[in-house]
């Protein structure tokens, strides 16, 4: 199925192992057939205890809430990563930059580098945020930079998530599976941890509470609730920074300060890591409708007596019509040219591109702007011919809503199955921290990869499954 | 600590050990309903099994008859009852997820396990008709559940105001549900015939021992057959006994000093603890029994009652 237009990260194209993946097609050779299935049960007998812990919602979804997990590690060299976490580093820099003129002096808007509609008109810009300064000027403390791979050397960034990015359990816990099914492996490689991000993350945190808060500022996890599908993210994460996990109706707001209600009384909160879409934050400002928010947590949070991480109104930054205009914006507020590339984007709102795109529908793929999960695409070169008269349509009507992107050459990764080992093709979520006092990245990130062969779709909710992700050290050369 | 958390706790303990107390209600009542019945042709028994656990109003609305089928569905398996036992698994685990950070994994894993296998009994059930031998392995499950989460919370619990709050849930609801086994016998009055430590009298307060675990401790602590006043001493009296009234007030009320000395107050729940605690220290089985036992028990579980609200007030509700 994958031909040879895809790069395959194990084998380069002449069919031999790339240097930094010698050890795990040893390891695979080496393997019987047995002892990879044998592998494979193990973790997902461990994944299923993990899992008894925190995936089973109603009798019905408890077996769609495991997401699979593969047992080949993915590997990205460290010169490799240390260009890419370069690149994450100058993006996340630059959407904070954006964040804080769009909401500020709007200087890219006016300079013309992104059309004043695409913001003003954005349904996740907040005009409450208009003229007001975020703690530190960090908006997205937070960042799921989503990444392609399509050859050798090239990196491609597919998304920017700046909203509240999932995932990050997943990256942690695939890694403490990985080091208990496949020990020899580890002794065989130097993998950089990612144990320390829950520290990282908290750091981040902490580094952002508001200028009134004390020594050590009270920060809380704000989570919609157990039903949410991110709940037992949520809960791992609360436990493993040590912070309290709370519900909007754990917090109250007095005076424009919040509050969470302990057993010893009322109880001031400093920094609220909210998992919670801005639209549900509070009922008073937004969504009056919204029972998961906290009423006038708004006001306390313009009043500068709380931080909000991730900041109101990031969303306005990682919608797709946004992503095409990223090269501009990092030139114009980093004067720098960008590192990591911008996968080539026809915005339909534009006459000439929504020509080319009407034309060439079976070989791109089409998305919504402001979509997210796999839902609302077209993948051309797969669609049926329903599905294609479907989004003729839908492009006609109301073209602004969409982009369109050439069918990526996705790269590909070895799989374990039943049937044997098998190229799938995959993608890379690293976590880039933003705080007061710089940006942390873990090395490497979440490998989300489509199990079903030739599928480009990785999300977990499209039949994706995820890997471990390591940063090995270089092969000594020679 | 989080109000919501700590709430979550208490209740959580609580439906745990109920849903122990009605099996072991249910159990009890068999063995009641199953003594001959030439003595007696009311049948009250499983009447006394819906007073003794506080289901009898809303059995009664059902308009069903009260039988054992009906009965033992309504305690056991009825989603229509608030206080089923399946309902208070059902509750357990809705707390549990709520709280998952303060709860210890092997906790999580013993509620989430009994949770997972009573919706497996449930379907059986469903799919069956009354089955006594299904029964007693349900009823067996449920106990085991109980044993598993209190050993699970003892042994691995931090003692922080996390572990003292589930404690709390545990001992109050205990000593509720010891006072209302110990009036089941109430109900079902002895027929007339039957004079008061006769044969049925007998095996009826024997049967209530059994219910609660105590019928060896019994024999250990008095040396001499089954008498209704020793039954009443061992269970509201005895210090030695883990599930007597005294006993669990003694835990109440060292858990509440914990609380307050590591919160640096005290407040009417301790004050209220302090109180019955002592009430039941000058207590004796003779004016226990002058006065009534039922009457007894009645201001018993209305005391325990209001300690419940007043441990909500003062911390779970701020």
């Amino acid at each position: 199925m994958s031909g040879p237009r895809f790069f395959d990260e194990m084998s380069a194209s002449d069919g031999a192992p790339r240097l930094v993946y010698d050890k795990i097609a040893r390891w695979l050779d080496r393997s019987p057939p047995e002892l990879l299935a044998s592998r494979r049960t193990q973790a997902e007998l461990m994944f299923r205890r993990i899992g008894i812990t925190f995936n089973v919602y109603g009798e019905k979804e408890s077996t769609e809430r495991l997401i699979p997990f593969d047992i080949v590690p993915r590997v990205i060299s460290r010169s490799e990563w240390n260009r890419l976490e370069k690149g994450l580093v100058q993006r996340v820099k630059a959407l904070n930059l954006f964040l804080t003129d769009i909401y500020g002096p709007q200087e890219c808007l006016r300079a013309g580098v992104v059309p004043s509609d695409l913001i003003l008109r954005n349904p996740h810009f907040r005009p409450e945020m208009f003229g007001r300064r975020v703690p530190h000027d960090v908006y997205v403390h937070i960042a799921g930079i989503d990444l392609v791979r399509i050859d050798a050397d090239d990196f491609y960034v597919l998304e920017d998530n700046a909203r509240t990015p999932s995932g990050v359990s997943y990256m942690l816990e695939n890694r403490e599976v990985m080091m208990r099914i496949a020990p020899d492996l580890f002794a065989e490689h130097r993998v950089a941890p990612v144990e320390n991000y829950p520290d990282h993350l908290l750091a981040t945190l902490r580094s952002v509470a508001p200028a009134g808060a004390g020594a050590t500022p009270e920060i809380v996890l704000l989570t919609p609730g157990q039903f949410n599908s991110a709940y037992y993210e949520h809960s791992f994460l609360a436990d493993r920074i040590g912070i309290e996990l709370v519900e909007g109706r754990d917090l109250i707001v007095r005076d424009d300060v919040v509050y969470m209600r302990t057993t010893q009384g009322p109880k001031r909160v400093d920094v609220i890591y909210r998992r919670i879409d801005d639209e549900f934050l509070d009922p008073l400002a937004f969504n009056p409708a919204s029972m998961l928010g906290v009423p006038g947590l708004m006001s306390a949070y313009l009043a500068g007596n709380v931080t909000l991480a991730n900041a109101v109104g990031t969303g306005a930054a990682d919608d797709k019509a946004i992503y095409t205009y990223m090269p501009e914006i990092i030139r114009f507020f980093l004067g720098e040219e960008p590192l990591l590339k911008n996968v080539p984007t026809w915005r339909c709102r534009e006459p000439d591109a929504l020509k080319y795109v009407r034309e060439h529908l079976g070989e791109l793929v089409v998305k919504e702007v402001n979509g997210s999960g796999g839902y609302g695409m077209l993948v051309g070169p797969h669609a049926t011919k329903d599905e294609i008269a479907l989004f003729e349509a839908k492009l006609k009507e109301n073209p602004s809503n969409y982009i369109a992107q050439p069918t990526l050459a996705l790269s590909t990764c070895p799989a374990s199955f039943d049937e044997g080992v098998g190229k799938r093709h995959v993608d890379l979520r690293p976590f880039v921290l933003t705080g007061s006092d710089g940006v942390r990245v873990v090395p490497g990130g979440l490998t989300r990869i489509a199990l079903k062969e030739g599928s480009l779709v990785v999300n977990s909710s499209q039949g994706g499954g995820t890997k471990d992700t390591w940063v090995v050290d270089d092969p000594a050369l020679g | 600590m989080l109000s919501r958390t700590a709430d979550n706790l208490f209740w959580l303990a609580r439906y745990m050990e109920r849903a122990d107390f009605l099996a072991r209600i249910v159990e009890a009542t068999q063995r009641l309903a199953a003594l001959p019945r030439t003595y007696s042709a009311q049948g009250a028994e499983w009447e006394s099994a819906l007073e003794a656990s506080g289901a009898a109003e809303g059995f009664h609305a059902t308009k069903r008859a009260t039988d054992e089928a009906n009965v033992v569905n309504y305690l056991a398996f009825a989603e229509d009852n608030p206080s089923s036992i399946r309902n208070c698994l059902e509750y357990a685990r809705t707390n549990a997820r709520g709280v998952r950070t303060a709860l210890t994994v092997e906790m999580w894993d013993t509620i989430n396990s009994a949770w997972l296998e009573l919706q497996r009994l449930t379907v059986q059930h469903q799919a069956g008709r009354y089955d006594r031998e299904e029964l007693s392995r349900f009823l067996d499950f449920v106990k085991k559940a109980a044993l598993d989460f209190d050993g699970a919370a003892y042994r691995t619990m931090l003692r922080n105001d996390a572990y003292y709050f589930e404690r709390l849930g545990t001992y109050v609801e205990r000593a509720d549900n010891t006072a209302r086994i110990l009036d089941v016998k109430y109900h079902v009055l002895l027929p007339e015939m039957e004079t008061v430590g006769g044969s049925l009298d007998y095996f009826q307060w024997t049967a209530i021992l059994r219910a609660v675990s105590a019928y060896t401790a019994y024999h250990w602590v008095y040396r001499t057959s089954v008498k209704p006043w020793l039954v009443a001493d061992l269970l509201i009296l005895q210090r030695e006994m883990p599930r007597s009234l005294i006993s669990c007030y003694e835990n109440i009320s060292r858990v509440l000093d914990a609380l307050a000395r590591a919160y640096g107050r005290q407040g009417p729940a301790q004050r209220n603890a302090r109180a019955i605690k002592a009430r039941l220290e000058h207590a004796t089985t003779k004016e226990i029994f002058q006065g009534g036992l039922h009457e007894f028990i009645t201001a018993f579980v209305e005391d325990n009652a209001r300690l419940g609200v007043e441990i909500t007030e003062q911390y779970l509700l701020s």
